[in-house]
């Protein structure tokens, strides 16, 4: 393992700017990591030429004095997004082998900002899921291993499990994510790295392929908070492509981490106090609130009363709009195509093939919500309830700044379990289901471990448009926390 | 005017509401910017998110809103301030996404109503439930393989006007007089450009039949009727079909019905219980339409005038009748065309020319207005030339065909044949003493009480002056003379 690939990207722009190496050298190192970390299964393209190409082309610029933001940083692309002449699978079958002939808005400002594309990373299929174990492309391997002795292996979370491995494997600086209901925050923690939902409509979701259009948002994640704002600078901002983007400034993130969080509010919602939550959690929690009230902050309890409709709530509009949004995999027009004897079969066979199991039954419970006679019994009033716990956020907000959860009710588990019931794996998303529901912003930064030497992760949810308090609070835990432990497998590598 | 129709069981009234689908006047499409031109090569007009690939967005075009209101500003209805965009789940080839981006529980344009006019010369009232914006589908095509179906995604995405009306109208005439008034008012508008064989134009008629005063019947909705007469003869073939089965003890099945204007029949294309379920719900891609403040009345304020507050002012302002005035109004050109003629003439006489000399040569000729030879200005002098007493009537009728041929104006023609109209009296009188020195025995006829030969003495003069004399001086001055 050589420091190459384990700086922050700060340190790394830095080391650039200094001449102490280029982003070639620093490209080629990811690249080499990558070769021996495959069994992780965190890519499923890989683009060393791409990467190289790039990284040179990364060095010539920087050489004239023209530095981007990203300028010279290898990262990982999640494979929902469109990438120009690279494969885009969205993890699934049916899209095996589809290159766009367009770049999504989010890479297209990431690579205008000088950043260098590794490969596609692993998902969940279509981003449906929360252990990365429903991509067509294999499931992902955690880096981080349970200290028991088991050697099990563990699931990253999901769905940009490929973007949290990679990450905390030291085989990206830093990946793009997804989240509807938690895919960039629960993947985070389970990874023992942070990650950054901004609000919905802060970064466009042109060129991403769509699961929830109303609850999809393009994310980052990094090593560490600083990396995190900087990521998410580069990839948010306007996009008259997109109806839902904000038409807002994008404040400077980073010089936003300068100021402290004495007198911020902090509210801590009485209903993430769920039953049956381990010690370990409710601890890692409990500590993050005196590591807060230690800085200056204050502590405010408060209540979001209709946090226990939000899972059945986001189980309806999700499935919902994925079932339309994945009506045009149909084999017609490009992707997989099974060919029957008439239309309706060749349907009925390409997505039957095309899709995995999930997706399926997502676009039957989808189907079922939107029905004539059961539109108003389900989807009419998930949208009201929607609306419900989006006020409740609201309503918080009138007492503190930000609220501080934990990110998931566990530690990563290991492959296999929780795949028997698809509600308990639903129940993964539990605390950050809400915050996807009402638009808000949301972080997760590793916080701790619990008594298997997992990371577990603390959330911070905040006001629409102001992930720059968000990430404030974030940066304070991170201090507080000095989380420095590290996967396994690196420790593996580097031993 | 109701048409009743006699059955066995006593006299059925026909009830028809229609759905006209008018493709929008736009350089692109409803949420894409690919050009929209008619009868480009299959698939060049076709962008990403046309053709639906992952991850495209739709993104509203404005210009389409716009016309949207103001073709609900001409069918005088509701425009409202917020609407919002669904999407219309289904599979079929032609269709990208898999749905079709439409407007459903809340429209941009609500309730309304419009005059048609009807043969007998009157008027009824019929209404508008609603005008929605929505995309078209691509076009799928059959006949290029012997077993595979090619699909054209040039149409798909175009924006479409849907405009539904109320159950008002009854029978086919209506159904007729109603098309054409959406049509000609779409075409002020020039919000559409209503030509039904391009398919610019579509209309979806659903019929049903009961008798006067009972609850409406169970409708059927006819589909592929391309043109007006099309439509005409389906409503008339499904009215018969309708009647025969309800008077011999069956029931009208819900359901939709194809023309086929081969065999002159509807057949059925699908039953109620085959029907889609199309699963409309919000589309989130889109924002909720909201109109800015004021656009509106701006809108209104740019509309032009409209068909009928055109043919109203025609009848009270130049003295017309209804029939001149919705024949002259029934396109927006030949109105601009009439006035023009009108214009410091005669209005009736300018009615008159337009009507039976003008349209009806362009109707011989297969000729449109745009094509005529004989410019408004030039008709207006030809006019003024009989108005003047330069010419008459008649030698009008000669100078129009030579101008219909040639392209000059009247004054030049007249000028060049020497067609002058003589009103000099010691001109008139010199002929009028041939015409008499000629003709002794009808004089001496005339003069015992024959009163009819004067006609015959008129029509001597007349063409010994080779029809250039003044009609009137000829009369006035034959009288005295004999």
């Amino acid at each position: 393992m050589t420091n190459l690939t384990n700086m922050t990207m700060v340190e790394a722009l830095k080391g650039l700017e200094n001449k102490d190496f280029t982003s070639v050298e620093i490209t080629q190192a990811h690249i080499d990591a990558m070769q021996s970390a495959r069994h992780l299964n965190a890519y499923i393209t890989e683009t060393p030429e791409i990467a190289l190409k790039q990284a040179a082309a990364s060095d010539a610029k920087r050489a004239k004095g023209d530095v981007g933001l990203l300028e010279g940083i290898p990262v990982a692309i999640k494979d929902l997004f469109c990438t120009k002449g690279v494969q885009t699978t969205a993890g699934s079958h049916i899209l095996e082998g589809f290159t766009p002939h367009y770049e999504s808005s989010v890479t297209t400002n990431m690579f205008a900002d000088g950043a260098v594309m590794l490969g596609k990373v692993n998902l969940d299929e279509f981003a449906m899921g929360s252990a990365n174990t429903t991509s067509y492309y294999g499931n992902v391997i955690n880096p981080w291993k349970r200290n028991n002795g088991d050697d099990a292996d563990l699931a990253p979370g999901g769905s940009s499990g490929g973007s949290a491995a990679a990450v905390s494997a030291r085989i990206a600086m830093a990946a793009t994510g997804t989240d509807t209901g938690g895919s960039i925050r629960q993947p985070a923690a389970f990874c023992g790295i942070t990650g950054i939902k901004p609000t919905y409509g802060r970064c466009s979701r042109w060129g991403i392929v769509a699961f929830s259009s109303s609850l999809d948002q393009a994310g980052a994640f990094a090593r560490n908070v600083e990396d995190s704002a900087l990521l998410l600078q580069s990839m948010a901002g306007f996009d008259p492509k997109d109806s839902t983007s904000a038409d807002l400034p994008v404040p400077d993130f980073v010089a936003g981490l300068k100021g402290d969080i004495k007198g911020l509010k902090i509210g801590i919602p009485k209903e993430y106090r769920v039953d049956g939550m381990p010690k370990e959690i409710e601890d890692i929690w409990q500590k993050g609130i005196d590591w807060l009230k230690d800085a200056g902050a204050e502590i405010v309890d408060v209540s979001l009363p209709h946090t226990k409709y939000a899972l059945p709530t986001y189980y309806i509009i999700a499935p919902a709009e994925c079932s339309s949004n994945l009506a045009r995999y149909d084999g017609v027009k490009f992707g997989l195509r099974v060919e029957g004897k008439d239309l309706t079969e060749s349907y009925e066979l390409t997505r039957a093939s095309g899709f995995g199991d999930e997706v399926k039954r997502r676009i039957m419970i989808g189907t079922y919500a939107l029905s004539s006679g059961y539109y108003d019994a389900y989807y009419i009033k998930a949208q009201k309830v929607r609306r419900l716990i989006s006020n409740d956020f609201m309503e918080a907000y009138k007492k503190c700044d930000v609220l501080l959860t934990p990110t998931a009710p566990s530690a990563a588990f290991a492959l296999g379990e929780n795949e028997d019931d698809p509600i308990k794996m639903y129940l993964n998303d539990v605390f950050t289901v809400p915050a996807s529901l009402a638009g808000l912003p949301g972080m997760s930064v590793p916080a701790g471990v619990d008594s298997l030497g997992l990371p577990l992760g603390l959330q911070i949810i905040g006001r629409p448009w102001d992930e720059e308090n968000v990430l404030r609070v974030g940066h304070a835990i991170e201090k507080s926390a000095n989380f420095k432990q590290m996967p396994q497998f690196i420790e593996k590598i580097a031993a | 005017m109701a048409q009743l129709i006699k059955g066995k069981t006593g006299d059925w009234e026909i009830v028809i509401g229609m759905e006209i689908h008018a493709q929008v006047i736009a350089k692109s499409k409803l949420f894409s910017g690919s050009a929209t031109a008619f009868g480009a090569e299959q698939n060049t007009q076709v962008s990403m998110v046309d053709a639906a690939m992952p991850g495209m967005l739709p993104v509203l075009n404005k210009h389409c809103v716009e016309q949207a209101i103001k073709t609900g500003l001409g069918l005088n209805a509701v425009i409202n301030e917020t609407s919002i965009f669904a999407r219309k789940n289904y599979f079929y080839p032609d269709l990208p996404q898999g749905y079709q981006i439409s407007q459903f529980e809340d429209p941009i344009v609500g309730l309304g109503k419009i005059e048609i006019d009807l043969p007998d010369g009157t008027v009824k009232e019929i209404g508008i439930t609603r005008l929605h914006l929505e995309q078209d589908a691509g076009k799928s095509v059959h006949d290029q393989h012997p077993t595979k179906s090619y699909v054209d995604l040039n149409r798909s995405g175009c924006a479409l006007m849907e405009i539904v009306s109320e159950p008002d109208i009854r029978g086919p005439e209506e159904a007729a007089a109603y098309i054409n008034k959406i049509r000609m008012i779409l075409r002020y508008l020039e919000t559409c450009n209503g030509n039904m064989d391009e398919g610019s134009m579509r209309a979806d008629v659903n019929v049903s039949v009961r008798h006067p005063g009972d609850e409406l019947g169970t409708r059927a909705e006819i589909k592929n009727v391309n043109s007006v007469k099309a439509m005409q003869q389906a409503i008339d073939f499904e009215v018969a079909r309708q009647i025969e089965i309800i008077e011999s003890g069956g029931s009208v099945v819900q359901e939709t019905r194809l023309w086929d204007p081969v065999k002159m029949e509807t057949r059925s294309m699908r039953s109620k219980e085959e029907a889609h379920d199309y699963r409309y719900f919000p589309d989130p891609d889109l924002l909720p339409l909201t109109l800015e403040e004021g656009l509106i009345e701006r809108l209104r304020a740019e509309l032009p005038e409209l068909p009928d507050q055109k043919k109203h002012r025609f009848m009270s302002e130049y003295g017309l009748s209804l029939y001149d005035s919705t024949i002259l109004i029934a396109e927006r050109s030949r109105a601009e065309y009439y006035e023009t003629v009108a214009n410091d003439n005669d209005a009736k006489l300018a009615a008159n020319w337009v009507i039976n000399e003008l349209l009806g040569a362009l109707n011989k000729d297969e000729k449109k207005l745009e094509d005529s030879p004989i410019s408004a200005a030039q008709l207006g002098g030809l006019i003024a030339l009989i108005t003047d007493n330069t010419i008459s009537g008649k030698i009008a009728k000669d100078v129009f065909a030579e101008m219909y041929t040639s392209g000059k104006s009247a004054d030049v023609i007249v000028e060049e044949k020497g067609l002058k109209q003589v009103t000099d009296t010691g001109a008139i009188e010199a002929i009028i003493d041939q015409v008499i020195a000629d003709n002794p025995d009808n004089v001496t006829a005339y003069r015992s009480g024959k009163d009819k030969l004067f006609g015959f003495f008129v029509g001597q003069v007349m063409k010994l002056s080779e029809g250039k004399a003044n009609p009137a001086m000829v009369n006035d001055l034959l009288k005295k003379k004999l």
